[in-house]
């Protein structure tokens, strides 16, 4: 079943591409240490979800990519073609002259219900061309004006438009040093728009990507390029094919389905995170080796301890000892030891993948009490090998990893709106004071329920 | 891709907007090497088929034909503009685009403002309809003017009103050159404050420079050409006052220099919007970040670096210390410290081989020594543009929302307060029924308001 990816913004244009990318050389570039036979199966099935084929036979992106001004798209489709391995349609932009000037509501309120009809239909076009439909990636930042306000706006349509087909947000959450002055504002406006209209939040945060890039990959001068590359693999080894529960020979047909049903069972909780192991430069790839037990442990300890990579992990947080009531609730002004998931998803690739031993994920004290361990928890596992690791093993998790930093975002947007600094930028576009307060209201709730987990 | 229009207004004014189509075509030239109009030539010209008769038709695609500047020039008197029109830069500057006058404002704000502004309303408007038509989508009206004479204060602040009631939509960037303490002109004072209230209700964005400061600029980089360190010579295409490369090759004006300074602070504000980068910058997007409440939009720059030395091994070091001399007192356009002032909100426009991890290290490394306004205090912008400036491998435009802006107007009322508790001069600026001290006290209470509005922001 085919994923069709909306690409909003800057943010949202520049790592689609990178997804696109990276989707295309690890299914075409790379051998996967399996039989040819499967690596077939592996391509056929990747291409069906991501790509669809021309004449001339170069995969053509299922994409379709949306902003204001018209520099970043340039870029974006001259970029892909010059690869010459794949590119996007000749017919798959919309674009406008002017930006949304970094303001949400010139996003939302301006340029989405005048640009509704065309962007919907460009949509509609490219969902005709899927066989079969599994849903919608929307990529976005939230500091911006088009990702974030735009972004919301679609998504909203896209819920009125297709209700039968799932929809998950791809959300930069932007660094917690200025980028954007107005980006706490944006940000809540964005957050509380997606939650009522979108079915699963999948949130990559700038600064731990950015620690990644420094502290694993050890690259001295830092660009968004490398940012997004690494976010475009963590993606990649979460969205590739992997095998279906039923059969070891058959790849999963609905990952997005599947994905959904397993991590969001409450529509109160859908923010989910992501993390990889292993992730370092090409050059030290070639000198490590690694095991699954070792791999898992360290995969284990970061969902337990709240860390966002391998390095620096706190090995002293230990899951509350099971038959005991958890270790009260979550409290924000203490650091938060313990990270109580609501469900984990891990999807393990390559060599000898069926003797790794995932038991320590089972562990009921993991969890919140309403979900049996046996349904909170799954694992796809599958023999090719994902990018050029031997081993690979990525963990998408609903749990309170985001609780901290929404609380940070939500403190700093109220402090701001507590002076009235900017909002007149947003009330001259029609997005009132009320607006605001809801959107305080939603997230403020929102956060209270992932504390009490 | 939007466009933008240049409005140059007195002599002051048109001196700059020269000096700026000077170096906006150098750059142009050095960046688009195939000739090709593109849409980041187009933000600022017109290319024009001059072959055909009147007002040339104008092309959007294909090789470059004939360049017009998106350019409105008003004077009124005619000896600056009929220069412009004898130099070299004569071409760009498409004739039917001009106002002129022979008698001049006499340094009277009244005269320029009331006089002029009701005889030339409708020729100005007119000009300014038809350089907005010429666009595909007109983004912002850059104006450049003086505060301290008639034309450019007075004229131009009319201008401001009749921009805003004419094109609502579209932004009102004004670049507005503030006298120093040694300013000759004795009415300057009072045009200076009446210009402010102007400003102060019709301008979207103001960016106050001073000639003091300019100076002490230009005294730096010859201090540091003349000096020559062993080893060590300044790249003369990398000065920030230089025009090698341009059309002008006489460099004999004094302010021609000075005049450079501005003309490369109003490229660097727009080469995010021009060109690509990793994270672009809109001209809207100034205006949203930069400005939290309405009347306080009073922005002062610095440009770093003033040039690049002509060592082939440069130390990345150069590269932190181009951070740090954003935020000293030398760097700034306007005699204002806002390192040891409040911030209300600071944006780096960066451009050239600068990535990311550079700029989050140095906020990193300089937000403790700067102090920011409670409610924003992590006020940060900041935009990433591939190309740099000529001459340079990156550079670095601070725009800084600060308290340190007071000093300087505190101190022009109190000169004006002078002349005014005097009666000074009154008769030149009775000449026309102003209510004068209704006027008068209008233009202070304003800038006493704005003080006012600063203390209350900040309780």
């Amino acid at each position: 079943m085919s994923i069709v990816t909306v690409q909003l913004g800057q943010c949202g244009n520049q790592i689609g591409f990178e997804v696109f990318d990276a989707l295309l050389r690890d299914s075409h570039s790379f051998q996967g240490l399996c039989s040819k036979r499967e690596n077939e199966a592996y391509q056929t099935s990747c291409k069906e979800r991501f790509f669809s084929e021309e004449e001339s036979g170069v995969p053509i992106a299922r994409a379709v990519l949306v902003d204001m001004e018209p520099k970043v798209i340039n870029q974006t489709l001259s970029k892909a073609a010059q690869s010459g391995r794949w590119k996007y349609g000749q017919h798959a932009c919309f674009c406008q002259k002017q930006g949304s000037g970094n303001n949400w509501a010139y996003g939302y309120s301006v340029h989405g219900p005048r640009h509704e009809e065309s962007i919907m239909n460009l949509i509609q076009k490219e969902v005709e061309k899927c066989d079969s439909f599994s849903g919608f990636f929307i990529i976005m930042s939230m500091a911006g004006g088009t990702g974030s306000g735009l972004g919301a706006f679609v998504t909203q349509n896209l819920q009125d438009q297709y209700p039968n087909s799932l929809k998950m947000n791809q959300i930069i959450w932007p660094y917690g040093t200025g980028e954007v002055i107005v980006q706490n504002y944006n940000s809540v406006l964005t957050l509380s728009h997606l939650y009522r209209s979108s079915d699963a939040l999948l949130v990559h945060e700038n600064d731990a990507v950015h620690k990644i890039c420094a502290k694993l990959m050890n690259i001295k001068q830092i660009s968004f390029s490398d940012i997004n590359q690494v976010l475009a693999h963590q993606l990649g080894s979460v969205f590739q094919p992997t095998y279906s529960a039923e059969s070891s020979f058959h790849y999963r047909r609905n990952p997005l389905g599947d994905l959904m049903e397993h991590l969001v069972p409450h529509p109160e909780f859908k923010m989910l995170s992501v993390r990889n192991i292993p992730h370092m430069s090409e050059d030290s790839l070639a000198y490590s080796t690694f095991t699954w037990a070792g791999l898992l442990k360290h995969l284990r300890q970061m969902l337990i301890s709240n860390a966002k990579m391998e390095e620096g992990i706190d090995w002293q947080v230990r899951p509350p000892l099971s038959g005991l009531p958890p270790l009260g609730k979550m409290s924000l002004s203490k650091d938060l030891h313990f990270n109580t998931s609501i469900a984990n998803l891990v999807i393990l690739r390559g060599k000898d993948v069926q003797s790794a031993d995932v038991e320590g994920f089972k562990d009921p004290a993991l969890y919140t009490s309403w979900l049996e361990p046996v349904h909170a928890f799954n694992v796809w596992k599958t023999q090719r090998a994902f990018s050029k690791y031997e081993k690979s093993a990525v963990l998408v998790s609903n749990s309170q990893f985001l609780v901290k930093p929404l609380d940070m975002i939500v403190k700093k947007a109220w402090n701001m709106f507590a002076s009235k600094a900017y909002i007149h930028q947003y009330t001259k576009c029609g997005i009132e004071e009320e607006d605001f307060l809801d959107s305080f209201t939603l997230l403020e709730q929102v956060i209270a329920s992932y504390c009490n987990l | 891709m939007t466009q933008s229009v240049v409005v140059q207004v007195g002599q002051c004014g048109n001196q700059i907007g020269c000096c700026f189509w000077d170096l906006a075509l150098r750059e142009h030239a050095a960046v688009n090497q195939k000739g090709i109009y593109d849409e980041a030539i187009s933000s600022f010209f017109r290319n024009v088929d001059t072959r055909v008769v009147g007002d040339g038709g104008s092309i959007s695609k294909g090789k470059i034909c004939s360049l017009k500047a998106r350019a409105v020039l008003i004077d009124m008197e005619e000896g600056v503009v009929n220069e412009i029109l004898q130099g070299p830069l004569r071409d760009v500057f498409d004739m039917n685009q001009l106002i002129t006058d022979i008698s001049g404002s006499g340094n009277n704000w009244a005269v320029g403002h009331k006089v002029f502004g009701s005889l030339y309303q409708d020729q100005l408007l007119e000009k300014l309809r038809k350089s907005a038509e010429h666009c595909d989508c007109l983004q912002c009206f850059f104006i450049i003017h003086s505060m301290g004479g008639g034309t450019g204060s007075g004229l131009g602040t009319f201008l401001l009103k009749m921009l805003e009631d004419e094109f609502p939509e579209v932004y009102r960037f004004v670049t507005s050159i503030y006298p120093s303490c040694e300013d000759d002109v004795i009415t300057s004072p009072y045009n200076s404050i009446l210009a402010m209230k102007e400003l102060n209700e019709h301008a979207d964005c103001v960016l106050p420079i001073d000639n003091q400061s300019l100076f002490d600029i230009i005294s730096k980089i010859d201090l540091m050409v003349n000096s020559g360190k062993l080893g060590t010579t300044v790249k003369p295409k990398s000065l920030v006052t230089s025009s090698s490369g341009a059309l002008k090759k006489c460099h004999k004006k004094p302010f021609d220099a000075m005049n450079n300074i501005v003309a490369n602070l109003l490229l660097n504000l727009t080469s995010s919007a021009r060109f690509e980068g990793s994270l672009n910058m809109d001209l809207n997007e100034i205006s949203m970040n930069l400005v939290p409440f309405p009347q306080l939009h009073y922005l002062v720059s610095s440009l770093t670096p003033l040039y690049t030395l002509a060592d082939v091994n440069i130390p990345p070091r150069r590269l932190d210390q181009m951070f740090s001399d954003a935020f000293s007192k030398d760097h700034q356009l306007l005699q204002a410290d806002p390192k040891h002032s409040l911030y209300l909100a600071c944006a780096l426009m960066v451009r050239g081989n600068v990535q990311i991890s550079d700029l989050r290290r140095n906020i990193e490394r300089l937000k403790p020594s700067l102090q920011f306004v409670s409610w924003n205090q992590e006020g940060w912008k900041t935009s990433l543009c591939s190309i740099p400036p000529v001459g340079h491998s990156h550079s670095l435009l601070a725009l800084a929302n600060n308290t340190c802006v007071k000093p300087t107007f505190m101190e022009l009322k109190e000169r004006f307060m002078r002349l005014y508790k005097k009666k000074l001069l009154f008769s030149l600026v009775t000449l026309l029924d102003i209510p004068i001290p209704h006027v008068l006290e209008q233009a202070v209470h304003f800038v006493a308001c704005t003080r006012h509005f600063f203390f209350q922001v900040f309780q």
